[in-house]
């Protein structure tokens, strides 16, 4: 396929990302599984079972000062055995205007997680939408319930094993379309 | 009950009422014609003083998130259309800058002029829903009925530039659809000239008027480092006086190249919204002045083939040109992989997108960040130990958009 302009790394972002991972590297050996730059982005894979002390020292060091959550959601790649779901943070230094983007990994069988409303008492509703939707479990959390779909409700739809059209159908198929 | 010493403030429980059996629970909402909106609150009530609230959200929850993932990139500007509905056209802006990001596309000076007009009229839309909501609540008719007219104008505006009005689909990926008509800017200008006599009418209507100063200020505040903490972003944040805009830290379309500023509010009350938006607005008017007098010449899109769709007589005379035309409309075109987040200034904060392309026909995720959705949970709090008409304001003076809300 052909692009006009290809796909490039911001300025500024490759010095943030060494900048932030040098931290990590020095304060959290080992933490940090992989880490890359995603257009304006650095965003960086931790191990989960080290993410939310990374979190806390993310927002709480003097020299990183990343105390605003701008969103976290979740993740689903069911290909990827071992680590089928993720959870996203994105953080922001404002005073710097200077952002970040964390991601963790989790098997199937294990997606709980420490909660960060104790860091962010915006993550309550957050995270309760990523359990809504994906099942979550967030330790912790002091009202871990249901948010936009209703209580009743036995699945959780952003799952990749909810297709959207009706199963039912087959006029929609790929195969049709040369896909 | 209580007598308020003065309206706004938290006032400590009554002796009666310290056991929570004592409470009445009134339920408001979900469709009451004063919540502006599919909101429920079930409120503790002692007196006329809320102690406790629980809001339950989801009403016209649409699965947008879910909707994304079968959808050809071009097909998901017009869901953006439903998240705030009060200022469509920046939320599609916002999408279609988070997909040219995403494909190395470099929008014309022009189709980025266009879009600033655009997006800046947005914003004058949706703040006047929101102000004149609040004169509303505090009983003031006159002033609603009045501005409402000036929305009007700028719907039909977009009627010009798109053929639609609310759900407007504006813009495409790789710039605008078509250059503005003559009758676009004949009633661009118009507008330019008409509209500030009108809002300094609705302003001295009502900014000073005593029955609104009494009941807004002081009214549902929340400090700015609360604020903070709970996500707070666009006007409601400013109005706690924090200066964050996304306009201005992360410029995008050309921002960089007009003159404004950034009002900020101290308290973080109701009276500091609505100034705040006030504000805004007389901002939002400078920004579109300058563009129509810096407006330069040039194409109204890029040239990105793959996405932005032919001219239609060349469809019907050329075969690249219907190719093209073919995949674009039946979403087979194949985007770069990897991930993006790209934000704008919405009428209530920073509407974020974050995108994650495995190089297919649709999104492999989309989550989209809502101002609304982050800040209403605030919304208890900020309502806690007050009156519950203040209630009614607070809420509206926050513009919680239920479509944007719920997603």
């Amino acid at each position: 396929m052909h692009h006009p302009h290809p796909p490039r790394v911001y300025a500024g972002a490759q010095e943030l990302h060494d900048e932030v991972r040098t931290f990590l590297d020095e304060r959290f050996p080992g933490a940090v599984l992989s880490s890359q730059v995603d257009y304006d982005f650095p965003a960086f894979v931790l191990q989960k079972a080290r993410t939310v002390e990374v979190l806390a020292a993310l927002k709480s060091d003097a020299s990183m000062g990343y105390g605003f959550l701008t969103t976290l959601c979740g993740l689903h790649f069911p290909d990827h055995t071992g680590a089928e779901f993720g959870l996203m943070y994105q953080l922001h230094n404002l005073p710097a205007n200077k952002r970040i983007r964390i991601k963790t990994f989790m098997a199937a069988g294990d997606i709980e997680m420490p909660t960060v409303t104790t860091l962010w008492p915006t993550a309550n509703w957050m995270e309760r939408e990523t359990f809504d939707f994906y099942g979550f479990r967030f330790t912790g959390h002091p009202d871990l319930r249901r948010i936009l779909n209703m209580d009743e409700m036995t699945y959780h739809p952003l799952r990749k094993e909810y297709a959207l059209e009706d199963a039912g159908r087959h006029d929609k198929e790929d195969k049709y379309f040369g896909r | 009950m209580a007598t308020p010493t003065h309206i706004g403030q938290a006032i400590a429980p009554t002796a009666q009422a310290i056991q929570d059996k004592d409470y009445n629970i009134l339920n408001l909402g979900p469709t009451h014609p004063a919540t502006h909106g599919i909101f429920q609150n079930i409120l503790k009530m002692d007196g006329e003083i809320i102690r406790h609230a629980d809001p339950t959200i989801g009403y016209i929850h649409r699965a947008f998130e879910k909707l994304a993932e079968r959808r050809p990139y071009a097909q998901i500007t017009p869901i953006t259309d439903r998240l705030n509905y009060c200022s469509s056209p920046i939320n599609n802006m916002g999408w279609h800058m988070t997909v040219e990001k995403l494909i190395g596309c470099e929008v014309p000076k022009r189709a980025q002029y266009m879009r600033v007009i655009i997006m800046e009229l947005a914003r004058i839309a949706d703040h006047i829903v929101c102000d004149t909501v609040i004169a509303v609540d505090t009983g003031a008719m006159t002033g609603f009925l009045y501005l409402f007219q000036w929305r009007e104008k700028i719907y039909e505006i977009y009627e010009e530039i798109c053929g639609a009005r609310l759900t407007t689909n504006i813009g495409r990926i790789g710039g605008m659809e078509r250059d503005f008509s003559e009758t676009a800017w004949r009633k661009l200008k118009a507008f330019m000239q008409e509209f500030p006599k009108a809002l300094e009418e609705f302003d001295k209507l009502v900014t000073r008027n005593r029955i609104f100063v009494d009941r807004t200020v002081g009214t549902g505040p929340i400090s700015a480092a609360r604020a903070l903490e709970y996500g707070f972003t666009g006007p409601n944040l400013r109005a706690a006086g924090v200066d964050y805009d996304v306009r201005v830290m992360n410029p995008y379309s050309s921002y960089e190249d007009f003159q404004f500023s950034i009002p900020i509010g101290t308290s973080g009350d109701t009276y500091d919204r609505y100034m705040v938006r006030m504000a805004e607005m007389w901002e939002s008017y400078r920004i579109i002045e300058q563009a129509i007098a810096k407006m330069p010449d040039g194409a109204f899109h890029a040239d990105v083939p793959e996405f932005y769709l032919p001219p239609k007589e060349q469809v019907y005379s050329e075969m690249e040109a219907l190719i093209y035309h073919f995949k674009i409309v039946m979403g087979e075109t194949d985007v770069p992989k990897g991930e993006v987040y790209h934000c704008v200034e919405g009428g209530n904060g920073e509407l974020g997108f974050y995108l994650v392309s495995d190089g297919g026909r649709t999104p492999y995720r989309l989550h989209f960040r809502r101002p609304c959705f982050i800040y209403y949970q605030a919304y208890p709090e900020m309502i806690t130990n007050g009156m519950l008409s203040d209630a009614i304001l607070t809420m509206s003076s926050m513009n919680v958009i239920a479509g944007e809300l719920d997603a």
